[in-house]
């Protein structure tokens, strides 16, 4: 196999190879922030109807602790009451999957088709 | 048998990278433990408790066992493959010689990213606990967390930037402190010496699994953080002394120190704290270890987890800033990435240009994004790189079975740990899916763009033969 000669790469060039990575990279991680699409939050489904330990669900040696920490049952009630959702749809976890392969079966297809080529020129055909 | 034996003394495993200065070997078995406890640790001291929050006290000691097993697995992979690529890089190295550029090129990016996230979520850490110090020593209003956060990013870049010696024995130190004070909360708050303060039974009663069982799975997500970090010891690998000896030694003995003090973490927390304060790790519990030692009554415990949690986040950021700067600094060398990030400082013999490129990006996410979704992203990205691993170590043993290439370490049981970490890796995607399956679709999108980038453009400037640096004989197959 020819072996193969990879050309010289300009500075300004390698910059814009930065910048591009920096921009997906940046762009990647905060576009669901911006969004709003992060997801994950808990709130309050079923407020507490009075604003004392046992409507929050408290024993009396877990309201000691919370009143150890400062916590009085006002400023203590949306931190004890708030809930995460976990209802989702399948089609929803259909397409997590389904991106999840497609990813490792573009990676791995195409990292075979470059792999052969590296052993191919490092060991000879 | 081949004529490849990277436990030899005499042949440390290096390829031709034409560089002219090399980093340099002065690490031994105690710095890569430090390495690898160094930058998990802190996943002790803030973070595992969201895992409370996604499913109650009992969900996440389930998650903390399985996520045990989950990184013993990592561990046992990684310890085997790396007593044999004594590169830097880690399983960025690995996978370029096993699976393929690309494959390598992602690996890469889940290292710096997974460490670049870390880092800025201790940095965050760190930020709080010198608003929470001032608190305590009486500074009125809200202290300006900001200063800091640059304050111990910088520091640690520059300590990086000086040398890998000092960087690590640095590390080991202030992670032996990190550890001892888990050891010294745990015999003080127990019962074992003066009286105990824990009281499981009452805390969570009426409060044992409050999501039920998808609160278990939901919990994993969170899981990981209690060893998350573990495989950064291969990071190492260019830079000790004995690579098939101190690499799987260093990181076994790592993650038996994480099982023990993620265990003693997990009783302790939740025998003081409610369930719901220490589940939140943004309003209520950021720091669990020292509330608890906050709840003791004891001022010297105060004072030693609050020492703890410091020295925790200051040894995981910069085993992070360590690690990510050396995966980036191997791309730059293979050209993967622009080749100016490749080079070798002179005088200090450490890759000074990916130290200082990847500080920016630090800060960016540090100061502009919450801590939950900081840790997200680390463990997005560290999820898939566990899900390389079982990959990897299946074609690593396919290609190279154990009679053509001496290892320094062969994991027993093959490929039952492969099959395992695949399987758990799946219900962690399923928990990350239940709270933050945007940013994962978000991400996998990002890696899905930027493949298409490096396969179709960037895979150009690379030496195709040459980036094949290790002395093994030709993979059976090809």
């Amino acid at each position: 196999m020819a072996h193969y000669q990879p050309p010289k790469q300009g500075k300004a060039s390698q910059l814009i190879d930065v910048v591009v990575l920096v921009v997906l990279t940046v762009g990647a991680l905060f576009v669901p922030l911006w969004l709003n699409m992060a997801g994950a939050a808990k709130s309050v489904t079923n407020p507490a109807t009075a604003a004392t330990w046992e409507a929050l669900g408290q024993t009396p040696a877990q309201a000691a602790k919370y009143e150890a920490l400062g916590y009085t049952p006002e400023t203590a009630h949306d931190l004890i009451l708030a809930r995460f959702d976990y209802s989702f749809s399948v089609g929803a976890l259909v397409t997590m999957i389904a991106v999840i392969l497609l990813y490792y079966f573009l990676i791995l297809r195409f990292s075979e088709v470059e792999y052969r080529e590296v052993i191919s020129e490092k060991f000879g055909e | 048998m081949a004529d490849v034996d990277i436990t030899s003394q005499t042949m440390d495993g290096m390829g031709p990278h034409g560089t002219k200065v090399g980093l340099l070997r002065v690490l031994g078995p105690a710095h890569v433990w430090a390495l690898g406890v160094g930058i998990v640790l802190v996943g002790e001291y803030m973070g595992w408790n969201f895992a409370v929050g996604k499913g109650g006290a009992y969900a996440a000691l389930i998650a903390c066992w399985f996520a045990g097993i989950l990184y013993s697995c990592v561990a046992m992979i990684d310890s085997e493959v790396t007593s044999t690529v004594a590169s830097a890089g880690g399983q960025y190295t690995q996978a370029k010689h096993i699976i393929g550029p690309l494959m390598a090129f992602n690996v890469g990016l889940y290292l710096v990213f997974a460490y670049t996230m870390l880092e800025a979520a201790n940095a965050i850490t760190a930020g709080y606990l010198f608003s929470v110090v001032a608190q305590m020593t009486g500074h009125a209003g809200e202290l300006d967390q900001r200063p800091f956060i640059i304050l111990v990013i910088m520091f640690l870049a520059w300590l990086n930037y000086r040398g890998v010696l000092a960087t690590l024995t640095f590390n080991l130190v202030i992670t032996a402190v990190a550890f001892l004070a888990i050891i010294v909360l745990f015999l003080s708050t127990s019962g074992i010496l003066g009286g105990g303060i824990m009281d499981h039974a009452a805390l969570f009663e009426g409060h044992e699994l409050p999501y039920g069982w998808i609160g278990v799975l939901a919990a994993m997500h969170f899981g990981l953080w209690y060893y998350l970090g573990i495989e950064g010891t291969t990071q190492a690998a260019e830079e000790v002394r004995s690579p098939a000896r101190a690499l799987p030694f260093g990181t076994l003995a790592g993650i038996m120190t994480l099982l023990i003090a993620a265990t003693l973490t997990w009783y302790v927390c939740s025998g003081v704290l409610p369930w719901e304060f220490l589940g939140d790790g943004v309003n209520g519990s950021v720091a669990p270890l020292f509330d608890t030692a906050r709840l003791s009554g004891s001022n010297a415990l105060v004072w030693l987890l609050g020492f703890g949690t410091l020295f925790a986040t200051l040894a995981s950021a910069n085993g992070c800033i360590n690690d990510a700067s050396r995966a980036w600094f191997a791309m730059g060398r293979d050209k993967y990435l622009p080749g100016w990030f490749g080079a070798v400082h002179p005088r200090y013999r450490t890759p000074y240009r990916a130290i200082v490129f990847l500080v920016p990006i630090a800060l960016i996410f540090a100061l502009g994004a919450p801590l939950d979704q900081v840790i997200t992203f680390s463990i997005l990205s560290g999820l898939l790189g566990y899900t390389f691993m079982p990959l990897n170590i299946i074609l690593f043993r396919r290609k190279w079975p154990l009679e053509t290439i001496k290892r320094g370490y062969e994991h027993p049981f093959h490929p039952i740990p492969a099959i395992t970490l695949l399987t758990l890796c799946g219900v962690t995607f399923f928990a990350v899916f239940l709270g933050y399956g945007t940013q994962l679709v978000a991400m996998i999108g990002f890696y899905i763009v930027v493949s298409l980038w490096f396969h179709f453009w960037r895979y150009r400037f690379v030496n195709r033969g040459a980036q094949f640096t290790m002395p093994w004989p030709k993979p059976r197959g090809y």
